[in-house]
């Protein structure tokens, strides 16, 4: 701002405050790039094309939900701007949208963008931009990291949690358990058997008496199945995505393998993973969740659920409630609501990272009962606690407390 | 078999181009420098970036051009050359500090070498048997690029970051405005190399082999040794592309370079022009800037509307930017006259 409009505001703040003294608030407006008294530019970068499309929908999801805020009024009587750019999943395409949103749109934030890659390929130009990177929508471990990235921070439990909580589970209950593990070759897959690594400590080399790693490009997990079943393993971790999950599952009722299943939480689906695999042969699989899921049962009377479905009727009546980016979309968009909210009439992209980073048993309605999000200025990881489920019947029974587990980045 | 090449041989896969018409006239290259070293000065570092990745396609394509248009062989495969061109820069800045300017040669020099000798195999294939060899080459390379034993150096599917350079010597210029001079100079050296290349002995037995393969080796042209030398210096060309937008982007990874690049790349030769050297820079634009038009149309159909674009600019102008550029001058010619 120019230094003569300052004192001109200065001036005529002096005469409004002798005028009316209840008025101070105003003083305290201040805005960065993107945030004005009208209106608050949000960007946010998703594969609408491409291999990865499916995810496509959260995007489409956030958009809906943020119209339904725009509707009831806005953020503080602001609106919201939702710029939306499609990536298709390619990192140099990613900084290419980012920077068209950060330099050419000028949005105060990009929100949410999808995938590690993609991500990866815009930290260092958000951080060195100081522009926030929130809530991205990947689960790996390292977009908790603090010191090194302050503008970039996650969202779901990362991938390390999931397998540290297994790890807690195991030792408990099972502590002479000889484990098999399948992961699938790529960041994904190791970020998950690290934690479990981590979690088991110095027990790890005893227990796990197997590591199968299947690339995405091989038509079926059979064969890796069999050899883990050889290895005379009591506890099998399913490290694997929606398709080789369905077929670990199959296969192990096939060659009558019965040791105590962990599947992780990306192929919890009961719609996409478990009823493909067929329910008989699901039942005492143990998986951890931390989003309440649409077809389970009991949820029907749920009050954040039935928000939710009321939500989806009236803003995304063409968008698959069953499809868990819905979801997904939905929390995730509400958390920023309430980032945003916090940061009152001071929308600077610091205060945004300060309100981001002070968020104290927060919750949105679609995350189980008793799971909170918690963030500090050394904390960067909103979710990190899970509660373990076991398949029973034709749904996810949950059992045991909220676990917690810090993973750092 | 022989029957089935002969068919498939028999049709010119590319149509002559004499190489007069491969090029711009002097004043219409000159318009288009200026206009290329002043734009800068006057627009956002955003829109600065985008001209240097506008450059740097244009170079890949250029090198595509020089291999299809110049030598009448095709090439699904140059997302793979790209790819080694940007690790041999990314690997060599991020793990033994060499300068960005240095990389550059060398990602050059190896391309070349990686080209050569996929142009071994691929003498024995031509016509759409070549294109499938190469477009093997193009699935192939993300996931060499993921192979456990050079995670070490690739960073595997998590990729390398790479540092953007300062202007050197103090100069008052933005990294991105830096970056956009460094990124034309190297394309306009490689650019009046390119067009040297092709009005020499060198182009013209290029073009021999595109016309006729027999009546150029009856001239006493080295089929075999022409034919890998222009796959040779097109890689070398598209791995400086790849070397620059490495540097641009400032992150590589094995999903930035996967089938869907080569043949973005393939439509930019073919939308500029088979075989016209400044179409390569039009080409580039299409593929940059138009599917981001599609996307303002319709969100949800981008990819429908980018390929109703796609038809028109097929049905209308067939032979890409060239056609256009040849009615213009048409169109100049007359009202010169008038």
């Amino acid at each position: 701002m120019p230094a003569v409009t300052g004192k001109f505001a200065a001036a005529s703040l002096a005469l409004a405050l002798i005028a009316t003294s209840a008025s101070t608030a105003s003083a305290q407006k201040k805005y960065d790039t993107g945030a004005t008294d009208t209106e608050i530019k949000i960007g946010n970068i998703m594969p609408y094309s491409g291999p990865a499309s499916a995810y496509g929908i959260i995007g489409r999801t956030e958009a809906a939900y943020f119209k339904k805020i725009n509707d009831e009024g806005g953020i503080n009587g602001r609106k919201i701007n939702f710029i939306s750019y499609d990536d298709a999943y390619s990192p140099p395409k990613t900084v290419e949208q980012a920077r068209k949103l950060v330099e050419s749109d000028e949005v105060l934030l990009i929100f949410n963008s999808l995938g590690t890659p993609p991500n990866s390929a815009i930290q260092k130009y958000m951080n060195s931009k100081k522009v926030p990177q929130l809530f991205v929508a990947t689960g790996a471990t390292k977009w908790n990291d603090p010191q090194n990235f302050p503008w970039t921070m996650g969202w779901q439990p990362n991938y390390q949690s999931e397998t540290q909580i297994y790890a807690k589970y195991i030792l408990k209950e099972m502590p002479n358990a000889k484990i098999a593990v399948l992961f699938q070759n790529d960041d994904y897959g190791k970020d998950y058997l690290k934690g479990l690594k981590d979690g088991l400590g110095s027990k790890a080399t005893n227990m796990i008496v197997a590591e199968e790693s299947y690339e995405t490009s091989e038509p079926t997990i059979d064969n890796h199945i069999v050899k883990l079943k050889a290895t005379g393993a009591d506890v099998f971790v399913n490290i694997t995505t929606p398709k080789f999950a369905a077929q670990a599952i199959k296969k192990n009722a096939e060659i009558g393998w019965k040791p105590t299943h962990f599947l992780n939480n990306v192929s919890a689906s009961v719609g996409s993973v478990i009823k493909p695999a067929g329910f008989e042969n699901a039942q005492g699989i143990i998986s951890a969740a931390y989003l309440k899921d649409t077809t389970d049962t009991q949820w029907a009377n749920d009050a954040g659920m039935k928000a939710f479905l009321d939500f989806m009727t009236k803003y995304f009546p063409e968008g698959d409630k069953t499809d868990g980016g819905t979801i997904v979309g939905y929390g995730v968009a509400q958390t920023l609501v309430q980032v945003l909210k916090n940061c009152g009439d001071e929308l600077t992209r610091a205060n945004v990272m300060k309100q981001a980073a002070s968020l104290k048993d927060f919750r949105t309605e679609v995350l189980l009962p008793g799971i909170k999000i918690n963030t500090s200025p050394t904390d960067f990881a909103p979710i990190s606690s899970l509660q373990l489920q076991r398949f029973k019947g034709e749904r996810w029974e949950l059992f045991g407390d909220v676990i917690n587990a810090e993973a750092g980045g | 078999m022989s029957a089935v090449e002969d068919v498939v041989t028999e049709a010119p896969a590319v149509e002559a181009v004499p190489k007069r018409a491969m090029t711009l006239g002097t004043g219409t290259s000159l318009v288009v420098l200026a206009a290329l070293l002043i734009a800068p000065v006057f627009v956002k570092n955003f829109i600065i970036f985008q001209m240097t990745m506008l450059l740097i396609y244009g170079l890949a394509v250029l090198a595509l051009n020089i291999l299809t248009g110049g030598s009448g062989q095709f090439s699904l495969g140059q997302s793979a050359f790209y790819a080694v061109g940007a690790y041999t820069t990314a690997v060599l800045m991020e793990h033994f500090n060499v300068n960005y300017a240095l990389t550059l040669p060398i990602a050059g020099v190896v391309c070349f070498a990686f080209g050569f000798l996929f142009g071994q195999p691929a003498l024995r294939l031509s016509g759409v048997y070549l294109a499938l060899a190469t477009f093997a080459l193009a699935t192939a390379m993300p996931q060499l690029l993921k192979l456990n034993f050079l995670e070490h150096w690739t960073g595997g599917v998590q990729g390398l970051v790479v540092t953007k350079p300062d202007a050197p010597f103090g100069l008052p210029m933005s990294q991105d405005m830096w970056l956009y001079y460094f990124t034309l100079v190297v394309t306009i050296a490689i650019y009046i190399f390119a067009v040297n290349l092709l009005r020499s002995r060198s182009g013209r037995a290029f073009m021999a082999i595109r016309d006729n393969e027999i009546a150029a080796s009856a001239m006493g042209v080295d089929v075999a040794l022409y034919k890998t030398l222009a796959f040779g210096v097109s890689a070398a060309i598209t791995g400086i592309a790849g070397s620059l937008g490495a540097i641009a982007v400032q992150f590589v990874a094995p999903d930035s370079y996967t089938i869907t690049l080569a043949i973005s790349l393939f439509l930019g030769m073919v939308v500029g022009g088979v075989g016209w050297l400044p179409g390569s820079i039009v080409g580039a634009a299409f593929i940059i800037f138009v599917p981001n038009i599609a996307e303002g149309i319709s969100k949800g159909l981008s990819g429908a509307v980018f390929g109703v674009l796609l038809f028109l600019v097929i049905y209308l102008v067939p032979h890409g930017a060239r056609q256009v550029a040849i009615l213009g001058q048409q169109l100049a010619g007359k009202l010169r006259k008038n």
